[in-house]
C-alpha cells in the first residue's frame, strides 16, 4: 500500500506548479499508470480523494490512465500490446519480441481555468 | 481551459536521489544489490549464508529494512561486517531517501559490495529505485509457483531470481519448472539460481554470480 505516498507526490508535483500561475485554478490532474508499475490505479484515485476531502482541491479530478505492457517486434516493427504474458507478435509471429513500455508512473499533465 | 505539460515521473524526487547514490556507488566502485521478496522467503537466510562465505576482508556491508525489530541486524551483525538496520516503523518500502540517511556514517571507500535487504514486500518495493545497480528477487518453494504472474513489476525489474529452500521441494507441490517458465514469461532471459540455505546445495553459484558483477564493478572502475 505505497499509493498514499505517491498520491502525496502527484499532490505536492502539482501544487508546485499551481503556484507559479496565481492567476489560475487547477481543475484536473492526468496520471499515467503502467501495468508494470506496481501501482494499482483504484488504490492511487482512492488515498488521493482522501488527501483531498474538504480542502480547496476537492474538486480537482485526478484522471489515470492505464497503459499495458507494451512490446516492439524487431522483425516486422510492430508495437503490440502484451495480453497475459503473451509476447510473441501478433502480426509476424516473431516470439523474441523486446519490452518497449508499460513501466510508466507518470505526471502527463494539468488542466487549469482562469479564475 | 488551459493544460499544462508534465511529462514527468510522479517519483521524481526520490529518483533524483537515486540517481545521486548510483554516481556515488559508481565513483567507488561499489556494486549495490537491493533484495527484494515477500516475508519469509529467505532474504537473511541468504545474506547469512553470504556472509558466512566472505573472508574476513571482504569489504561487504548490509543495510536491513524492516517495519520493526532489528532482529535481521542482530543475525547478521555475528558475521563481523558493518550492518545497519533501516526501521521504516510502518512504511512497507525502503526509498532513496532513507539509504541516503543510512548511508550517511560509513566510508564508501572502505567497501566493494553493499546488500540492501529491502523491506518484505513483493509490491511496493518495485516502485523505488534505491541506486542500486541490480535488483534481487528471492522467491522460496513454499510460496507458489505462479508468484511472478502475480505480482509481475517486481519480477520484470529485477535481474536474477534466486529460487529458495530447495531442501524443501520434496515436501511441497512447488513445481520448479513452471516457476522458471513464469518467471521467462513476466521477464524473458531472466538468470535464475536454485539455493538452499539449509544444505548449502547453490550456494557456489550465488556467490560466482556475485563474483562476477563484482568483477565488472572492478573493471568499471579501472576504466573510468
Amino acid at each position: 500500500m505505497h499509493e498514499f505516498g505517491i498520491a502525496c507526490s502527484v499532490l505536492d508535483a502539482a501544487r508546485a506548479e499551481v503556484r507559479l500561475r496565481p492567476e489560475m485554478k487547477l481543475t484536473k490532474i492526468v496520471v499515467r499508470v503502467g501495468a508494470l508499475a506496481g501501482v494499482d490505479p483504484d488504490a492511487l484515485d482512492f488515498c488521493f480523494q482522501a488527501l483531498v476531502k474538504e480542502t480547496d482541491w476537492e474538486a480537482v479530478v485526478l484522471e489515470i490512465e492505464r497503459r499495458a505492457q507494451r512490446h516492439g517486434c524487431p522483425r516486422c516493427g510492430r508495437e503490440f500490446e502484451v495480453i497475459q504474458y503473451n509476447t510473441t507478435c501478433p502480426v509476424c509471429g516473431e516470439s523474441e519480441t523486446t519490452f518497449s513500455g508499460g513501466n510508466e508512473l507518470e505526471l502527463a499533465y494539468l488542466e487549469l481555468e482562469e479564475l | 481551459m488551459n493544460r499544462v505539460p508534465l511529462e514527468r515521473k510522479v517519483l521524481s524526487e526520490n529518483d533524483r536521489i537515486a540517481a545521486e547514490l548510483r554516481e556515488r556507488f559508481s565513483a567507488h566502485g561499489i556494486l549495490c544489490l537491493n533484495l527484494v521478496s515477500s516475508p519469509g522467503a529467505g532474504k537473511t537466510s541468504l545474506l547469512e549464508r553470504t556472509l558466512e562465505a566472505f573472508p574476513r576482508e571482504q569489504r561487504v556491508a548490509v543495510l536491513t529494512g524492516d517495519i520493526q525489530t532489528d532482529n535481521d541486524a542482530v543475525r547478521l551483525a555475528r558475521f563481523g561486517f558493518p550492518v545497519r538496520q533501516i526501521t521504516t516503523g510502518g512504511t512497507c518500502h525502503l526509498d532513496a531517501r532513507m539509504i541516503e540517511k543510512a548511508l550517511a556514517e560509513w566510508r564508501l571507500e572502505d567497501l566493494d559490495l553493499l546488500f540492501i535487504e529491502n523491506v518484505g514486500n513483493l509490491v511496493c518495493p518495485a516502485s523505488y529505485d534505491l541506486g542500486e545497480a541490480a535488483k534481487i528477487v528471492v522467491l522460496s518453494v513454499a510460496e507458489g509457483e505462479d508468484k511472478p504472474l502475480k505480482y509481475p513489476a517486481m519480477f520484470f525489474r529485477s535481474a536474477l531470481l534466486v529460487l529458495n529452500k530447495i531442501d524443501l521441494l520434496p515436501h511441497v507441490s512447488f513445481d520448479l519448472a513452471k516457476a522458471r517458465q513464469n518467471a521467462q514469461r513476466v521477464h524473458p532471459g531472466m538468470a535464475t539460481i536454485e539455493i538452499s540455505c539449509v544444505t548449502g546445495e547453490g550456494l557456489p553459484q550465488w556467490l560466482q554470480w556475485l563474483e562476477k558483477g563484482l568483477a565488472a564493478c572492478s573493471r568499471n572502475l579501472a576504466a573510468t
